[in-house]
């Protein structure tokens, strides 16, 4: 074999083409935005901890909340699910490494500048992005800062970066594939990845004509979205829910395929509904084009229009609901042990449930009028987004880590990390509904006194959430360095190639074409 | 505080916080309001999540089981089936029928919403301002600018703040009850959105357009919103103060103003 050893050096990563490297420097970074984004997200959770201005002028509390999101959904989701990819699709489908390694190593080098350019807005001279990160026209055209400028480049940056990733992974799944195994044996998780790269293909060129639009209408003297120019603001949000609902499902797809490895390889039984799993996750995609307008029931669209969007929006319930049904079902009778990322997997049913079920009251149109734009929205996508997409990375991270590292992480400390981010978590998203409910409106950095007690609760259970998480550093950074031995198969009846090869596997990964294990 | 007890301690259970004082001034739940829309806008919304409960319990009751019952501690082999064609169609169709059953009402509540047409006595046009709302009464001549009310220094923590802190406007908007009042809602500058919770209201003010909403308010009193679209650094200090009156006491106020307005134009 012909392996070279991987020296130390900083120009090792700078110029890696390796899928493993790169899939490790898209983890890191995407770490590192979390808890960029998650002490944004305290800060808002300290300014809103009672009534009355604590920390922050009502401006500077804008641009957290549109910092907060950004770096959450652009830094922390995205980046890694694809660093996920970059480990594990190579490993799953038997091939050397990804397809195409030199475009792998620039779609991640481009973030690092992409968010060093948006960062750089809040030291800069007038207020950084403050538009929320829906980035409404005309707030952020006729009315916006001028770092808005810097964030139109930081997005056309992160989309190249999504776009390429995109072409990576479906180049490499479609082409590197071991020959034994054709597309309907793939692995769930590759299923899922091959439907998300479609969609990030789809729709991040849309966000790039978006925010291009948004460039002209503020320097080039168009009038796509000033109503008088003879624009439309509304266009802007059609266009950009065109974009944004598929997205939602690029951040929770994979995550879907990480929960269709974990389930079943802790309830030693094989997935329930193989094919109608992989049908869902491809009606969910084909769906999720369809109803963007029920991001915007308010800014009154006609009335058949909004009927239509709220039949099309409950009909991805159905597909959505078939893939907890079969999660379930694949639990049920089987020989389950809870292992932390089982611990993950079955909190992400429930809680993501949870956040599926006020999606469903969402749909209502006429009940949107009501919880549209408050709290009950803002708990809503953190449900269907923390236990979504945060813990279907966490859960990965703690399925495969023994895999990467060739070391078992320590299983008490993972189900401590587990208990506290799973309690926490509820303290914090629950009492939101509750807020939405009793009529207060998301985005404001003080409110009226009724809303005090549930907000004081929130931001306990914020503050207990964030300071979990540096537990998981300590974690992933100790497995790293030592533990316990990992075996090739580091799971007792643990399905798929990744587990034929040694744990840490070499540096490249298959050198011939694995078979297929039925 | 009208909440069935059930779903009071559903929620309190799960948060844990059961013992919070009952007589605390939070609110758990959506109030059924002060209109007809309202009430059918409270009532699809209990429905719908009384929907989501049981299917919630059932879906969960099966998992639950299975943790309990199906682990390996217990020394239970697993099973080996992993298809079945009619179960999947089962539970492709039966939530389905569900959705499509709850789409009935939504339809026709909303249908109802959006007939601002007909038979309405007074049309107010609602003008979204950073950050002020402007009322403006067509064909009475009569127009309002409703500002924030709060004084500064309770925002900054250096007074008491009082019972209404940030829910007060200097000038509110007056309406008769039961009356079809139709709401035209617009902008001069960014996008706002006009939100009385509880007339079951809320509109998106949007520069360039105007939207319509209606609303019959059944009872006078004093009902408080404020703006739900982000509008820039003080969104979340332009409230709404909406108070209804009987309809003569509605007049004489509207007279007054008239009289006073054109003195001042």
């Amino acid at each position: 074999m012909n392996q070279t050893i991987p020296d130390k050096a900083l120009s090792r990563w700078l110029f890696t083409t390796n899928h493993k490297d790169i899939g490790t420097l898209y983890l890191w970074f995407s770490f590192m935005m979390f808890l960029m984004g998650g002490s944004m997200a305290l800060c808002i959770r300290a300014e809103l901890f009672k009534p009355g201005l604590q920390f922050f002028e009502p401006a500077f509390f804008n641009q957290l909340t549109t910092m907060h999101g950004l770096v959450m959904i652009f830094g922390a989701v995205m980046p890694g699910f694809v660093g996920l990819a970059n480990w594990m699709i190579p490993l799953m489908i038997g091939a050397p490494d990804m397809a195409l390694p030199r475009m792998n190593n620039w779609s991640f080098w481009l973030l690092p500048f992409a968010f060093t350019i948006l960062f750089s807005t809040i030291v800069m001279d007038g207020p950084a992005p403050d538009f929320g990160w829906t980035a409404y026209a005309p707030l952020s055209t006729v009315y916006g800062p001028k770092s808005t400028d810097f964030f139109i480049f930081s997005i056309h940056l992160m989309g190249l970066s999504s776009i390429m990733g995109a072409i990576n992974i479906i180049a490499t799944i479609l082409n590197l594939r071991t020959p034994s195994m054709p597309l309907m044996k793939m692995p769930i998780f590759v299923w899922t990845w091959l439907i998300t790269a479609f969609l990030l293909i789809a729709v991040m060129p849309v966000l790039a004509g978006a925010v291009t639009m948004m460039l002209m209408d503020r320097h080039f003297g168009t009038s796509f979205f000033n109503a008088a120019g003879g624009g439309d603001p509304v266009m802007y949000q059609h266009i950009f829910w065109f974009f944004g609902h598929p997205e939602v499902y690029i951040m929770i797809l994979p995550s879907f395929g990480v929960m269709s490895e974990i389930i079943p390889t802790f309830s030693r039984k094989p997935l329930f509904g193989y094919t109608s799993m992989v049908y869902a996750t491809i009606s969910i995609a084909l769906l999720s084009f369809l109803v963007w307008a029920h991001h915007m029931f308010t800014t009154g669209i006609p009335v058949i229009g909004e009927i239509y969007f709220m039949l099309a929006t409950m009909l991805i319930a159905v597909p959505t609901g078939v893939k907890i049904f079969n999660w379930v079902a694949t639990m049920f009778r089987g020989a389950l042990s809870f292992e932390t990322p089982m611990l993950f997997a079955m909190a992400f049913v429930v809680l993501f449930t949870f956040g599926g079920f006020s999606g469903l009251m969402l749909a209502m149109v006429p009940a949107d009028y009501q919880y549209h734009d408050t709290y009950f929205v803002v708990a809503h996508f953190h449900y269907v987004l923390v236990p979504g997409a945060i813990f279907g990375i966490m859960a990965a991270t703690y399925y495969w880590l023994p895999k990467w590292t060739g070391h078992y992480y320590s299983e008490t400390l993972g189900k401590i990390h587990f208990w506290l981010s799973a309690i926490s978590l509820n303290i914090l998203f629950f009492p939101m509904h509750f807020l939405g409910l009793a009529g207060m409106p998301r985005r404001i950095p003080d409110y009226a006194l009724e809303f005090a007690d549930f907000n004081r609760i929130a931001s306990i259970g914020g503050f207990l959430f964030g300071t979990s998480q540096l537990l998981f550093l300590y974690i992933v950074v100790k497995t790293i360095r030592h533990g316990a031995k990992a075996p090739a198969r580091v799971w007792e009846n643990a399905k798929g190639l990744e587990w034929t090869l040694s744990s840490p596997p070499p540096h490249h990964s298959f050198t011939t074409p694995p078979l297929v294990e039925e | 505080m009208s909440l069935p007890t059930p779903f009071r301690a559903i929620l309190l259970g799960l948060l844990g916080i059961a013992h919070l004082p009952a007589q605390a001034d939070y609110v758990l739940n959506m109030t059924p309001g002060v209109t007809e829309i309202s009430r059918g806008i409270h009532q699809l919304h209990m429905t719908i999540f009384w929907i989501c409960v049981i299917i919630g319990a059932v879906v969960f009751s099966v998992m639950f089981y299975a943790i309990i019952w199906h682990r390996k501690s217990r020394g239970v082999k697993a099973a080996h089936f992993h298809e079945s064609l009619w179960v999947e169609v089962a539970w492709t169709i039966i939530p389905f029928t569900i959705l499509m059953l709850m789409a009935v009402p939504a339809a026709r509540l909303l249908i109802k919403m959006n007939d601002t047409e007909r038979d309405s006595t007074l049309s107010i046009k609602i003008t979204g301002h950073q950050w002020y709302w402007e009322y403006e009464y067509l064909g009475e001549g009569v127009r309002l600018f409703s500002r924030l009310l709060t004084p500064d220094d309770q925002i900054q923590n250096r007074d008491i703040k009082g019972p209404h802190y940030l829910r007060e406007v200097d000038t509110p908007l007056i309406v008769p009850e039961k009356q079809k009042i139709r709401f035209l809602t617009t902008s001069d500058d960014v996008i706002h959105s006009w939100w009385v919770p509880a007339l079951g209201v809320k509109k998106d003010a949007i520069p360039g357009f105007i939207n319509e909403a209606w609303a019959i308010i059944d009872h006078p009193g004093i009902y408080r919103g404020q703006c739900a679209e982000l509008c820039g650094a003080m969104h979340g200090f332009m409230p709404i103060v909406v108070e209804a009156k009987p309809e003569a006491e509605y007049q004489t106020w509207l007279q007054t103003q008239k009289t006073a307005q054109n003195k001042s134009s």
